[in-house]
């Protein structure tokens, strides 16, 4: 008889042997030839030359006057990567300040009703992301919905200039990212006890009191994850600042992707591409330790 | 209950989720609006019309780009689902095995890193491989709307499988039934709600995608998204907004159909 | 006939092993029902997984009419069980439920069709064929499981607490169901269960188990009156327990002395019990309250309890030992008794088994 555990780590590994194709060839192998990239000289005309060099990686934050060789720090990417940091968490706080209470409503509906709600927080999230920005840069744009109406109720005589300012790159990822704070907080919060805010009130706290000493801490699991999840695709961002911000170089993603264009640097922009993703992963990170501390207190 | 206390009110949380629902829907429901606005503006109403929804039926790159879009989405569903089922199959119910938390990191690696960066790898990766084998052609784009479309296919099938009763399994075989008769009489007909959902959810997700696709693509492999993408700088007419309408039409549906059939379930 | 040989399981590997089965050996004769009984985590589940071929054992031989079991993945065995959750296919009618065996077995169409429309004569389900498992209630799911193991015929049906989700008044219905159908079949079953009262209507024999080992094997009235160690005696019915000193035996009597001084005669084991001290269990409705004067045993009436088919007594005997005893309940008959009154036993002569520690 054959040992039947080794048959089934042969199966089974046979079972994953399609996907790990799929996932090594355009997921994770790719990344690797990124690394390898961030290590050569930019080529004249874009792509590489296969020489190593440091460069790349010293880019992001430095610049070497051509001239004189003097070292600078790289303000521009500086800038960059200032404005990104703080858009996201903005936006983080943004969609946290709408999406609690959001959460907290649907949390509150009769049962048989939550899953509507639901799906009304949903279908925007399921829906086409570009979509949703043009929608918002249709709101504000000078000729917009906004502008109009106001000024033909005789508000203002000259359109706001909204669109493409930080701020409309704020208001285009909130709005596209709000799903993502409300979903894992409901989640959080349709677990919970109401019991237990009885109990809160019933021990003499005020509603502030339940909110901050009861509710709050019984669904920080799902705050962290709604600001993770929120977080991360906002320092990503390529697509809504392209859209509502104005010139080129808004966020990290759009840096990155001047890099690959003609004649540009692709080892700074290979470079640039894991920098953002050692954040990323530095965030995801301190997701996980503070989930699996969340969950040994919860036994 | 007497009106007295309401024990769940918290105040200013109604106002607070209103606003979140009116600023949800708003920007969308004026955009579906406009798409039908006789005039060619977006912002002022000049009457109903259909014109704006003719004209993007009867314009050749739009045509081409939902032709692409639609053989993309379906063969990256597809495919994504197949290896999903395998996956899926593979990695749960069995217990932990060696090399598990490394294969769940890979197969979620597309929701964790940056869709900008997986862009930019995918563009030099294929670069490379574009030169050494001349190949251009749509498999390009399939490969990768498939890699980032498995943990969408992956995430349904997995929580079905997880929820499925073991029992009927031993049932089926304790009854003559084969492994591979078990899977099919049993297991595959207990999945099936499951698959359906991870393939509609890969196939909006591979609808809906721009950055990836606007990084990779060949010259003349517009799809939807990247080609509303290259209108937004230009003059914008309802035009945009006609094909915005059509293809958000296609993800509501899809989402709808997905909320019912696993609503059934319960 | 199936026949367990010395059968071992032990689960975990190296430093924390779980012995479930510790070298089961039992013999099943042809058309019996036999039931494994015993508390949860006995072995009584493995044992019968063992046999269905979902759990192999780490030690010896399962063989089923001289042929052996235990090389045979569960589709090649001939025998089918009814789980204890039914496992019925919720995407298949009840027809397609009782069908499916067969089917697997590639037998011709009419022929399945035949034996289901038999089968559901048999359940009394023919009213329900076209209906799915989650539309039926959960005494008609228990018939459907029935029907299903029992459709392709197998040499051995396993039955796993099949009527522990039952209430109790269908539970005693399908008790009887359940013999009938066994007597009808000539299926030899094995029946696990933790629950005495069902053991006992239903068997023909009974196994015991606990931690791993079959405590004694018998048949209903064996068990229950000659209980042959402590455990077995502790979980079926109701026992006293006394420690009594063993002055002699012979030809399964022996003669003990109580703690009060009192000498009396109760059964042994046939093997016999060494002379010294010993327990003697004595089940409560074999004794009766009597007057303390002369009575084997004495003692103070601590507790009464009023069952409405009976009234139980509670003693504290002499010596602080517990006592209960049972006497059924008359027509008309009222209390003649108080809490803290004084109160003999009556022991009937042969009354109470003597066991090995």
């Amino acid at each position: 008889m054959p040992d039947p555990a080794r048959r089934e780590t042969r199966n089974r590994w046979l079972l994953l042997t399609p996907t790990l194709v799929v996932l090594l060839f355009a997921a994770s192998g790719p990344l690797i030839i990124v690394l390898i990239y961030s290590f050569l000289t930019p080529g004249d005309y874009g792509g590489v030359v296969w020489k190593f060099s440091l460069d790349g990686w010293f880019n992001v934050l430095f610049n070497r006057d051509f001239f004189t060789d003097q070292v600078t720090f790289a303000d521009a990417h500086l800038s960059i990567f200032w404005r990104s940091i703080k858009l996201s968490v903005l936006t983080t706080i943004l969609t946290f300040i709408f999406g609690f209470p959001t959460a907290y409503f649907i949390a509150t509906r009769p049962r048989a009703k939550r899953d509507l709600w639901m799906l009304l927080i949903m279908i925007p999230f399921w829906t086409n992301l570009l979509i949703r920005t043009f929608a918002v840069m249709e709101l504000i744009r000078n000729e917009g919905t906004i502008n109009t109406l106001l000024m033909r109720l005789g508000i203002i005589h000259e359109p706001i200039q909204m669109l493409f300012t930080e701020f409309a790159i704020l208001l285009g990822m909130t709005y596209v990212y709000l799903p993502l704070m409300v979903l894992p907080i409901y989640a959080s919060m349709e677990r919970m006890d109401f019991n237990l805010v009885e109990a809160g009130y019933d021990l003499y706290a005020t509603r502030w009191q339940v909110l901050r000493r009861v509710i709050l801490p019984l669904v920080k699991p799902g705050v962290i994850a709604g600001s993770i999840l929120v977080f991360v695709p906002s320092l990503g961002a390529y697509v809504t600042p392209r859209v509502l911000g104005g010139g080129t170089d808004l966020m990290i993603g759009n840096l990155i992707e001047l890099q690959f264009g003609q004649g540009r640097n692709w080892p700074l922009g290979a470079a640039l591409s894991l920098t953002l993703l050692v954040i990323v992963t530095v965030a995801l990170l301190f997701y996980v330790r503070t989930a699996g501390e969340e969950d040994s207190h919860h036994g | 209950m007497a009106r007295g206390f309401d024990v769940r009110r918290q105040p200013g949380f109604v106002t607070l989720a209103t606003i979140c629902f009116l600023a949800l829907y708003l920007p969308i429901i004026l955009l579906v609006i406009y798409s039908f606005n006789a005039g060619s503006s977006i912002a002022t109403w000049e009457g109903l019309s259909w014109r704006w929804y003719v004209s993007a039926w009867q314009n050749q790159q739009v045509q081409e780009a939902t032709v692409r879009s639609l053989i993309l989405a379906t063969s990256a569903s597809v495919i994504a689902t197949a290896c999903a089922v395998l996956a899926a199959l593979a990695t749960t119910r069995k217990g932990r095995f060696r090399g598990y938390s490394a294969v769940f990191a890979m197969i979620n690696q597309p929701l964790m890193v940056p869709e900008i960066v997986t862009a930019v790898a995918l563009l030099i990766f294929f670069a490379v491989i574009k030169v050494q084998t001349g190949y251009t052609g749509l498999g390009y784009l399939i490969i990768a709307h498939t890699a980032f479309c498995i943990p969408f296919a992956y995430m349904p099938i997995r929580a079905r499988l997880q929820g499925m009763d073991l029992g009927l399994e031993q049932a089926a075989m304790d009854l003559y039934a084969t492994p591979w008769r078990v899977f099919r009489y049993v297991t595959l007909p207990q999945l099936w709600p499951g698959v359906l959902s991870g393939a509609m959810l890969a196939f909006v997700i591979s609808l809906d995608d721009v950055v990836i696709t606007e990084f990779i693509k060949s010259a003349g492999q517009e799809t939807l998204p990247t080609y509303l993408l290259g209108q937004f700088r230009r003059n914008i007419t309802p035009e945009i907004n006609a094909i915005s309408t059509a293809l958000l039409a296609i993800s509501v549906v899809i989402v709808l159909a997905f909320y019912f059939l696993s609503r059934n379930r319960k | 006939m199936i026949e367990i040989d010395r059968v071992r399981k032990e689960f975990g590997d190296g430093t924390d092993t779980f012995i479930a089965l510790d070298d089961v050996s039992v013999t099943i004769r042809e058309n019996e029902f036999f039931t494994l009984l015993g508390p949860s985590g006995c072995g009584k589940t493995t044992l019968l997984r063992v046999i269905a071929g979902f759990v192999d054992p780490t030690a010896g031989r399962v063989t089923l009419d001289g042929q052996d079991l235990l090389g045979l993945p569960p589709f090649r065995r001939p025998v089918n069980t009814v789980f204890q959750s039914y496992a019925l296919f919720p995407h298949m009618t009840v027809a397609e439920n009782i069908g499916f065996g067969l089917q697997m077995l590639n037998r011709p169409k009419a022929e399945v069709k035949q034996t289901v429309d038999e089968m559901l004569a048999l359940v009394k389900m023919t009213q329900m064929a076209g209906r799915r498992t989650s539309e039926i209630s959960g005494g008609q799911q228990q018939r459907v499981a029935l029907a299903r193991a029992l459709a392709p015929r197998p040499k051995l049906l396993l039955l796993d607490e099949p009527l522990s989700a039952l209430d109790y008044k269908l539970r005693k219905e399908m008790q009887l169901e359940l013999k009938r159908l066994q007597a009808e079949t000539g299926i030899t079953f094995i029946f696990v269960t933790h629950d005495q009262e069902e053991a006992l209507t239903m068997s023909d024999r009974i196994a015991v188990m606990n931690g791993g080992q079959i405590r004694q094997i018998g048949g209903p009235r064996e068990i229950y009156d000659r209980p042959t160690d402590r455990f077995v005696a502790d979980f079926i019915g109701e026992t006293n327990f006394l420690a009594v000193e063993v002055l002699d035996f012979a030809d399964e009597q022996a003669r003990l002395r109580l703690p009060s001084g009192a000498e009396i005669a109760a059964h042994a084991p046939a093997e016999g019990i060494p002379r010294g001290a010993a327990t003697l269990a004595i089940r409560p409705e074999h004794t009766s309250l009597c007057d303390p004067e002369g009575a084997a045993l004495k003692g103070k009436l601590s507790d009464i309890v009023y069952f409405g088919t009976d009234t139980h007594y509670h003693v504290a005997l002499d010596g602080d030992t517990r006592f209960v005893l049972r006497e059924q309940n008359q027509p008309g008959g009222h209390e003649a008794r108080a809490v803290g009154d004084t109160v003999g036993v009556r022991l009937a002569p042969g009354t109470g088994q003597v066991l090995r520690d």
